[in-house]
């Protein structure tokens, strides 16, 4: 099944078993989701609870707060993580601090759904990776799930979160297959994964930079380089405890993120490592991350901008003395 | 139609306990930012004492008097200026961020404009849960400059949604008169682009403020459309505790100080042997007494632990058993 398929699988089974829940967002209904994850669910589910809105950011995404308050389970869909900028004062303003500043009296059960990430050629209004933004925000969860099956899985999970969870869905994985188990139930929205186990160092990605990870572990392995790939999955709250076995098992740690490096959520994870692994670490920690540079339309260029796999291998390679 | 003395006794009340607030911030009491209503308490009280117990309020960092209107005690409110634990909000929010969720009192909202989607949201709740509720959204003039108001009034019309849009327009957002923000300065017209019924009101006269919000709450449950209502008021005090008052002119506030609101309801009863002498001076002593009631409170109340500086950052994790980091390999 694929990873928009799988989206898909889990937003129809929380509109046929939770009442209270519906879908809003731009282009979700009649045109079925500008990647076509809630295709079919207008047919299915009737106008009532799959609402197209205006393009308003801010003011439907304020809406699914106040809808929240109200006691309904609003899953807001934002497109893409660009366009979410412009609902940007509701998320931190309100999302993340009604139940703070209200002394506890009111929680926000809000699942917000985005695109993110590049590698399509949309140029640099549509192809950056800004979740580690929301990440700095006490009061909301983060979550990048990188398979179909956490997809599913983990938008099943938000729907059990009584606070703001926000769900990142990397948009050059909508087309990538994978094993879903329809039968299953929520997924895991506490803990990082081993995606890979290995020995020798420890490559920590989440989101897109999963599959590289992956194949970079490919590539070390023909060196004789054992990696352990592991999918953060949760950026906030961060499952410190998970990066803390892996490194102390490997003792050397890059960090891939195709977001910026500078003010990263490779540089918290790698100041996480820093501060608590110091003593396992026989390496500083490296990170591989986007170039800093608005992202440039051509392919070739694009790609230089990313993380790759040789990229990812090569500062792996560095990082455990051997050349490759 | 509520008795005009308990409207008067109701903004009297949210004038001196404003008056009190200010001397206590001077005294260091209360600190942060403190932006009083007094002027506008005809707004306050008209509207939204006009409310049933299962609308909701969404207000803004002016809302004193909108949280005495809608029957939040007085001392959990003076608690919450203090920054004490038994404030409304454990003294998380302070002056600008009310709550009250018993009486859907939804803030308390400080970023201008920020409130109108929450109100637009929790009207969509009541909708599609199918509870005859009106949802009220106080804000300012200076809001109608943002997005917001725009997106929420069409969304509001577009999905036929009971809220009643209520602008305070005191003529000033901050420093910045009306006139020099809007193109069109007359609030009640931007209505018309979106196919909203509005009306501007005399925000100096409590009796004419809760006629029309009666009026277009009555309408909103009737019909479920929203509404808005344009109540032009002023403020006599400056816009927070810090402002120098450099953008007007001291004969515009003594000019508007003249249509008090206060004074003039008190003369209205007085001509019908509804208010003499010895009745106001019970209700003065009637308040004062509450006010110094509701600041011993305050002041002898305890402090949030610093232990629970963390508390209701997010809803408690059911307690989850220590495990290794699942494979997903």
């Amino acid at each position: 099944m694929t990873y928009r398929d799988a989206v898909r699988s889990a937003l129809r089974e929380i509109l046929r078993t939770n009442p209270r829940a519906f879908l809003m967002g731009e282009d979700v209904g009649r045109y079925g989701g500008s990647f076509a994850c809630s295709k079919g669910l207008l047919e299915e589910f009737g106008a009532e609870r799959v609402r197209d809105t205006p393009l308003a950011e801010s003011t439907f995404l304020g809406a699914g707060i106040g809808a929240a308050l109200g006691g309904m389970r609003p899953i807001v869909e934002l497109m893409t993580v660009n366009f979410s900028l412009l609902a940007l004062d509701q998320v931190v303003n309100n999302a993340a601090t009604l139940r703070h500043m209200s002394g506890g009296q009111v929680s926000v059960p809000l699942v917000v759904r985005m695109a993110t990430g590049g590698g399509r050629q949309l140029a640099a209004q549509h192809s950056h990776s800004l979740e580690g933004w929301y990440a700095h925000v006490p009061g909301i969860r983060v979550a990048v799930p990188a398979t179909p099956a956490d997809a599913r899985g983990m938008l099943l999970a938000a729907m059990r979160e009584p606070d703001p969870i926000f769900l990142f869905e990397p948009a050059v994985l909508y087309p990538t297959e994978g094993e879903v188990d329809e039968t299953a139930g929520p997924g895991d929205l506490r803990h990082a994964c081993v995606r890979r186990p290995g020995r020798d160092m420890t490559l920590v990605a989440y989101g897109a930079a999963v599959p590289k990870a992956l194949a970079a572990a490919d590539l070390l392995a023909e060196d004789g380089v054992d990696a352990e790939v592991i999918d953060v999955r949760v950026l906030r709250p961060l499952d410190v405890p998970a990066l803390l076995a892996s490194v102390g098992r490997t003792r050397r740690a890059i960090v891939v993120d195709e977001a910026w490096r500078t003010g990263s959520f490779a540089a918290e994870i790698a100041a996480t490592l820093a501060e608590q692994a110091f003593y396992d670490l026989d390496a500083p920690v490296g990170r591989v991350c986007g170039a800093e540079v608005p992202m440039p339309y051509p392919k070739h260029l694009e790609d230089a901008a990313l993380p790759q796999p040789a990229g990812i291998a090569a500062a792996a390679r560095a990082l455990v003395g051997r050349r490759g | 139609m509520i008795d005009p003395r308990t409207t008067l006794r109701a903004m009297l009340r949210v004038r001196r306990f404003e008056e009190k607030a200010a001397e206590l911030y001077t005294q260091g009491k209360i600190r942060g930012f403190l932006h009083l209503c007094i002027g506008e308490e005809a707004v306050a009280v008209g509207a939204v004492a006009a409310l049933a117990p299962a609308d909701n309020v969404v207000s803004t960092y002016r809302e004193h008097g909108h949280a005495l209107a809608r029957g939040i005690p007085m001392a959990s409110l003076m608690a919450e200026l203090f920054g004490k634990a038994s404030g409304c909000c454990r003294g998380r929010g302070g002056s600008m961020h009310f709550f009250d969720v018993t009486r859907r009192f939804y803030g308390g909202n400080a970023i201008v404009g920020g409130g109108l989607p929450l109100a637009v949201g929790l009207a969509l709740a009541d909708h599609m849960q199918r509870r005859a509720a009106v949802t009220m959204c106080l804000f300012g003039d200076g809001a109608v400059a943002e997005g917001e108001f725009h997106e929420s009034m069409n969304l509001a019309a577009l999905w036929r949604l009971p809220v009643l849009f209520v602008c305070e327009n005191n003529l000033y957002a901050m420093g910045t008169a009306l006139v020099r923000h809007q193109a069109q300065p007359d609030i009640a017209r931007k209505a018309d682009g979106y196919g909203i019924a509005a009306e501007a009101v005399d925000g100096m006269d409590v009796g004419a403020v809760e006629r029309a919000i009666t009026a277009h709450l009555d309408a909103i449950r009737r019909g479920g459309e929203p509404r808005l209502v344009e109540a032009r008021t002023y403020r006599f005090r400056a816009h927070s505790m810090y402002d120098p008052e450099l953008y007007r002119a001291k004969a515009e506030v003594e000019e508007w100080k003249r249509r008090d609101p206060i004074p003039a309801l008190a003369a209205e009863l007085r001509r019908a042997h509804a208010l003499d002498d010895a009745a106001l001076a019970a209700l003065e002593a009637e308040i004062a007494a509450e006010i110094a009631a509701a600041v011993a409170a305050a002041d002898g109340a305890p402090w949030e632990p610093v232990e629970e500086l963390l508390r209701d950052v997010h809803t408690p994790d059911a307690p989850a058993a220590a495990e290794e980091t699942p494979s997903c390999a």
